[in-house]
């Protein structure tokens, strides 16, 4: 991922958490595709103005969301949902940690910019018919349609993977002599093998 | 330089520290379940890797098993697959499994302690973001996503870079009727659902010291909900008491090492933190969710909040939560009426919650319209309860006791919440659909919602103490 121009997708919602982002009945899957047309499934079901129902968002690559987007439960499935719907690029005034950490492992930018940025975007968006935002990565920069730009932080190292298409699992492996090192140094102080079980069909409880 | 308990534990597992990356950090136990590990031993089939560690790996069934007494014939097909998903995985990769009927199967926070491979100053992770619930043992433990499960799995470590801690000291003693529920609930009220975002959190205080390990559970379960990373307790008597004897935790002269390990642990004097927080616990009531997340709540002694005293912002969350609800501003909690009651999950479903709850219903019977479920947390507090008369006194009262799992906290399997009933819930979490499409969830302390089972509406548990 480079660049991304696309027509936004407001959210204006504050604390999106993941449940409703993708509702528990859709985790019983065992991969991770296909997660895309249950992306926000049950208010898609029951808001017929839910932005996502509207056609002019449905091809949008950029989500702008409220305050403290992807809270709640640690399901990467709610990553894979919003990525496999064809979102690359979040902005948002804050995002829950774990929620941040699952969108750059699933080559998805969340971008954090002040929230009187996001409520700009927001005002802005509801105004005009067409509202495209322009990301660029390398340059850390999103430019609104006004011609307005903003500087984003990211970790070097995050960029670097998101640039690359290179994941945390690659640099892990690159450093398997020092992390075998540092467990020979530190075994397990608890033994899981000194647990006593029953048989499996040993019956009722 | 003086630390505080989490920066000495995340100093004590740093692999690697470079600038410009996160640090490499070495994870002591990773807790498996049959949800989030599927794509995660997928990548280790895919890229040809073994479990790096299975010494410390420890899987388990819960988020969607049937809670039903034929459970072990996997009656939902769903589910099933990753049942039998994990039962393979576990098989292929020579990861422990306690499997349903094993006896020590449960929900995957509420196992660890029970087994003792839940040990302060370690550094634990799971696919679940509740896993902060070992925090009470004075450990470092975070929910992660399923591709750092994988990494996890592969490396025994995960790239990430520290957060900013937070101590939350409760101050004051609490009154009776008042729980571990009811001051984390505070917290979350006082906070918000995003106060604690990027950080970790200690607590501390004399209230806090006062607690057994299983109420420092139910507070630490409930970290995330203020959107902390992780949330812990410093270990102390208390802690090594609970641990001493369980099956996995070091033995003699190892355990009496352990202990002198531990005991440097705590916060040194004079240690600083990012941010301080003050919880007053005086004049404290029973703390009860009107909303749609765990912030938005009050006391039984209080009203829904009128759209007009919220801030701005909150307003238009408040307006859509209480729509979902079906609550109108300014009503008061005490009095609503409930349909369901679920007691359990990985915030209270252990012995002491089941036996608190029981308490309250002995010899009574739950309301007429009532439909409630007690789910113990895992075989073990099964085992405890029918030991200690507690199934009994429940099915008596006309309660359903099911079998060990998640069950309605989040309504993977069959136990849900129907469309427009209100539950009185021990859980969680209250977001819109969570207990089921349209379930409207109520979250209280074990007592208050067993309370809430004889009355049929939200009470105040402390008139029946």
């Amino acid at each position: 991922m480079r660049k991304v121009y696309s027509q936004i997708v407001p959210l204006n919602i504050l604390d999106i958490d993941t449940d409703v982002i993708i509702p528990a009945q859709f985790l019983t899957t065992t991969t991770k595709e296909g997660l895309g047309e249950y992306l926000f499934h049950r208010i898609r079901d029951q808001d017929p103005n839910f932005p996502l129902n509207i056609p002019k968002y449905q091809k949008a690559k950029i989500m702008v969301a409220g305050s403290n987007f992807g809270c709640g439960s640690s399901r990467e499935h709610a990553a894979w949902a919003i990525s496999d719907h064809g979102i690359h690029v979040i902005l948002a005034c804050s995002f829950a940690d774990i929620f941040y950490s699952n969108a750059l492992k699933n080559q998805i930018l969340p971008i954090i910019l002040p929230e009187k940025i996001i409520d700009h975007i927001f005002e802005a968006e509801e105004k005009s018919e067409e509202y495209k935002v322009d990301v660029d990565l390398k340059e850390q920069r999103v430019t609104l349609p006004d011609g307005e730009s903003f500087i984003f932080d990211i970790s070097p190292y995050r960029k670097e993977c998101l640039l690359n298409g290179m994941d945390d699992l690659e640099y892990l492996m690159s450093k398997e002599s020092e992390i075998r090192a540092y467990f020979k140094k530190h075994p397990p102080l608890f033994d899981v093998d000194a647990i006593q079980t029953k048989d499996e069909d040993a019956g009722e409880l | 330089m003086r630390r505080n308990i989490i920066q000495k534990i995340w100093d004590a597992h740093v692999v690697e520290r470079r600038k410009g990356f996160p640090d490499i950090l070495a994870i002591d136990l990773q807790l498996v379940h049959e949800v989030t590990s599927p794509q995660a031993f997928q990548m280790l089939r895919d890229h040809k890797l073994s479990v790096f560690s299975t010494r410390r790996t420890l899987a388990t069934v819960d988020h969607n098993v049937s809670t039903t007494r034929n459970r072990k014939i996997l009656p939902n097909p769903i589910s099933r697959k990753q049942i039998l998903a994990l039962r393979e995985n576990a098989r292929d990769f020579k990861v422990r499994l306690l499997d349903m009927g094993s006896g020590k199967q449960g929900i995957v926070h509420m196992i660890g302690p029970e087994c003792g491979v839940t040990l302060p100053g370690s550094t634990i992770v799971c696919g679940d973001s509740h896993t902060s619930t070992h925090g009470a043992f004075g450990a470092l433990a975070f929910g992660v996503g399923t591709s750092e499960v994988g990494y996890v799995l592969a490396t025994g470590c995960i790239l990430q870079s520290p957060s900013q801690t937070m101590r939350i000291n409760f101050k004051g003693h609490r009154e009776k009727g008042i729980t571990a529920k009811d001051l984390i609930l505070k917290l979350i009220e006082q906070i918000g659902v995003s106060g604690g975002r990027g950080y970790t959190l200690e607590y501390s205080g004399d209230a806090i010291r006062a607690l057994s390990m299983e109420e420092r559970m139910t507070i630490c379960n409930m970290s995330i909900e203020c959107g902390a990373r992780a949330g812990l307790v410093a270990p102390d008597e208390t802690t090594y008491e609970y641990l001493k004897e369980r099956e996995a935790a070091p033995k003699g002269k190892k355990w009496e090492e352990a202990i002198e390990h531990f005991k440097k642990l705590p916060t040194d004097e004079g240690a600083t933190f990012d941010r301080e927080v003050e919880v007053d616990l005086e004049g404290l009531a029973p703390m009860v969710t009107w909303g749609t997340n765990p912030g938005q709540s009050t006391t039984i002694e209080g009203h829904i909040p009128n759209l007009k005293d919220l801030a701005p912002k909150d307003r238009d969350l408040a307006k859509r939560s209480l729509e979902y609800m079906g609550l109108k501003p300014g009503t008061p909690l005490n009095g609503i009426p409930i349909e369901y009651v679920f007691i359990g999950s990985c915030t209270n479903a252990r012995l002491s919650d089941l036996k608190a709850a029981a308490q309250i219903m002995k010899g009574k019977k739950i309301a007429k319209g009532v439909i409630a479920y007690v789910v113990p947390g895992s075989e073990e507090v099964y085992r405890r309860a029918k030991e200690d008369g507690l199934i009994d006194i429940f099915i008596q009262a006309g309660v359903d006791f099911r079998h060990p799992g998640c069950s309605s906290c989040l309504a993977m399997n069959e136990d849900k919440i129907p469309s427009g009933a209100r539950c009185a819930s021990t859980s969680n979490r209250n977001f819109i659909g969570r207990q089921g499409p349209g379930a409207r969830t109520h979250l209280m302390s074990p007592i208050m919602a067993a309370a809430a089972a004889i009355e049929g509406k939200i009470v105040d548990v402390r008139r029946i103490l």
